[in-house]
């Protein structure tokens, strides 16, 4: 089976990188900072490479919410494998608002044929694990999430889910929406030749309406610092001192 | 106005214990807000027996829906009654658990009320009457202060972060009749159970990883044998480089690409304590780690640390948890 594909990538910090704000802000400071694809969005892309290629054709359509920056990011999928790019450009920033994000990607989709659609599990940045999900409630698409794999058949798609205890199995009628969880896969890296094909192919770029947030960041502080931990000792004849501690300090045994 | 709504997850028929934790944080929110805590219940015949159970940990009203439709879980169905659940009264917070389940559910809950999500939340608290919470972010590197700026939010807790709070009391039990779609375009085909018997890392009160220290999956019987001495409640962790290696599955990577935890007892056993797994687990309670070089940052973290080779000093953990356990 083949079939144009859909993936929804966004940029993130790279997860290395030390993420400060400046005093008082609700932002981070970006000064410095490395950006990439967020991690389960590039197992996205894969996932949806390998679709494409098992089928034989079937064409892969990445999207991305932000601001200019971001053409960045699709250009890294463009030399990856993707096919096509789509940056709905917004002034200022997209926010922790996944509703507001989902809103305007629906909206966008709507317009579009593909009938399935890929996103990262959650977003290596706010960790909301929502957009995919909401998406498709939106669209009034069935979804599967946290998938590590799935295949393309008649009509439907069928997942395998990561949840408790351990793997499901689910089938979704196509047009669908499905979020990937880290799966056997690793994004390939771009080649040469990649590269230089990616400056050839259509990248598209729209103005988007983000509606305002909803949800809006107050304040942010680090962690708390943990307590000062200690070295119990070293080696084996630490253990019964280690164990007094993790009951009577701790009580955690 | 004020009332808060805890979604009660159920599994196999039963009220999971991490609903305990929602119920009671709906519970002490509500009573913030000046409204009261309801729980809803939904799944197939009998679920409801215990329902009222909740009442224990503050809810006043406990409305169970059952319907065999609800048995197994069917989230375009599941999302679709919480929805309408939550459109018939006027709830401040709808508060889910932050589990496999209610991190699938909550984000469709959310699109079909039009409410926004804050997901995994860590600390949620009336401040001048308005509801404000507390979330992780970049991996754990941030933690974000959240404003609700329309009512309902929608919030996911994260497991173990509350406590459960108890005292005897009986919810009033309101039956309803949940209205099923009749077009689902989402089929359960199939289930493979991991391991019998083996708990989730996700939802482990006590967590023993392993990390490449320890050299290799021949080697799991060592840290197998920590897991039994530490009793029920305790799941085996790993670190991504053990999961990359296939030493062990991606159910059970904790970190930044694989699984949150906060558990109250976290071993990490040949991990280096790289910023990734950091993101997966620095929100334990309490953080052992055992790693033969002094300097590996997985120490900074740690509340109590032995510097040594994990081969000599889990046999001798192993056999001093089991014996004090043994006197009880
Ligand atoms: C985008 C991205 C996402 C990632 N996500 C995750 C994630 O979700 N989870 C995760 O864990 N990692 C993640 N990583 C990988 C992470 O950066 C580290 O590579 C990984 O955590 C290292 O695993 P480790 O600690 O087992 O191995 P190592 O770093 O190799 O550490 C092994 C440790 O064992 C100790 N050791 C060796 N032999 C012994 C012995 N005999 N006795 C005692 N100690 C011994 C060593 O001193 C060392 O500290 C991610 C990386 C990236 C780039
Ligand atoms: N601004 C955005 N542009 C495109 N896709 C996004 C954006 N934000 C989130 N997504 C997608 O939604 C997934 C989950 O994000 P989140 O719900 O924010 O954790 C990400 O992995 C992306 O696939």
């Amino acid at each position: 089976m083949s079939l144009d594909i859909i993936v929804c990538v966004k940029r993130v910090p790279d997860t290395e990188t030390r993420v400060r704000f400046s005093d008082g802000a609700r932002m981070i400071d970006s000064e410095g900072v490395k950006y990439i694809v967020s991690p389960y969005d590039e197992f996205a892309l894969e996932a949806a490479f390998r679709t494409t290629e098992a089928g034989g054709e079937g064409k892969v359509t990445v999207i991305t919410l932000g601001g200019e920056e971001s053409l960045e990011t699709l250009r890294v999928a463009l030399a990856a494998g993707a096919d096509a790019a789509v940056l709905l450009r917004v002034r200022g920033s997209v926010t922790m608002d996944g509703l507001a994000t989902a809103k305007t990607l629906a909206a966008e989709l709507k317009t579009r044929e593909e009938p399935l659609v890929l996103f990262g599990v959650k977003a290596g940045d706010d960790d909301q694990q929502q957009v995919g999900p909401m998406v498709a409630t939106l669209l009034g698409r069935p979804c599967a999430s946290s998938v590590t794999s799935f295949e393309v058949h008649e009509g439907t798609v069928r997942c395998e889910r990561e949840v408790e205890g351990g793997t499901e199995v689910v089938e979704l009628d196509l047009p669908a929406v499905v979020t990937l969880t880290k799966g056997a896969f690793e994004l390939r890296y771009a080649s040469l030749k990649g590269i230089m094909a990616a400056k050839r192919k259509p990248l598209e770029v729209k103005d988007a309406d983000l509606p305002e947030a909803r949800l809006t960041v107050e304040r942010l502080d680090y962690p708390p610092e943990r307590a000062e931990g200690r070295i119990v000792g070293e080696g084996v004849e630490a253990v019964p001192e280690l164990v007094r501690l993790l009951r009577d300090e701790a009580n955690v045994l | 106005m004020g009332d808060v709504l805890a979604i009660a997850e159920q599994k196999d028929g039963k009220i999971r214990s991490v609903a305990n934790e929602v119920v009671t944080v709906a519970a002490a929110v509500a009573e913030g807000l000046g409204g009261s805590a309801h729980a809803l219940v939904l799944g197939g015949d009998g679920v409801g027996e215990h329902a009222g159970e909740l009442g224990t940990f503050g809810a006043e009203v406990v409305r169970v829906g059952e319907e065999a439709a609800l048995e197994s879980h069917v989230p375009e169905i599941h999302a679709a009654v919480i929805a309408e659940v939550v459109a018939s009264h006027d709830y401040t917070a709808v508060l889910f658990a932050a589990t496999a389940v209610g991190k699938d559910l909550a984000p469709r809950v959310a699109a079909l009320v039009d409410a926004p999500l804050a997901s995994d939340v860590t600390h949620l608290e009336v401040n001048g009457g308005r509801l404000v919470g507390i979330r992780p972010i970049y991996g754990g590197k941030l933690m974000a202060r959240i404003g609700f700026e329309t009512s309902p939010a929608v919030v996911s807790l994260r497991p173990n972060a509350f406590g459960a709070d108890g005292s005897p009391a009986s919810g009033r039990v309101e039956p309803f009749t949940p209205a099923i779609p009749d077009e689902v375009r989402t089929r359960v085909v199939d289930f493979r159970s991991a391991e019998a018997g083996a708990v989730d890392v996700s939802e482990a009160t006590v967590i023993v990883s392993g990390g490449r220290g320890m050299r290799g999956a021949e080697n799991w019987g060592l840290l197998e044998d920590l897991r039994n001495a530490l009793g029920p409640g305790t799941a085996l962790g790993a670190s991504r480089a053990v999961v990359d290696a296939g030493w062990r599955p991606h159910s059970e990577q904790v970190g930044q690409t694989g699984k949150t935890v906060a558990p109250r007892l976290y071993f990490a056993v040949g991990i280096s304590g790289a910023v990734q797994h950091l993101a997966g687990m620095r929100t334990s309670q309490t953080i052992v780690a055992i790693n033969k070089d002094p300097d590996a940052p997985i120490f900074s973290v740690a509340d109590y640390g032995i510097v040594g080779d994990v081969f000599e000093v889990l046999p001798r953990l192993t056999s001093e948890i089991a014996a004090l356990r043994a006197e009880g």
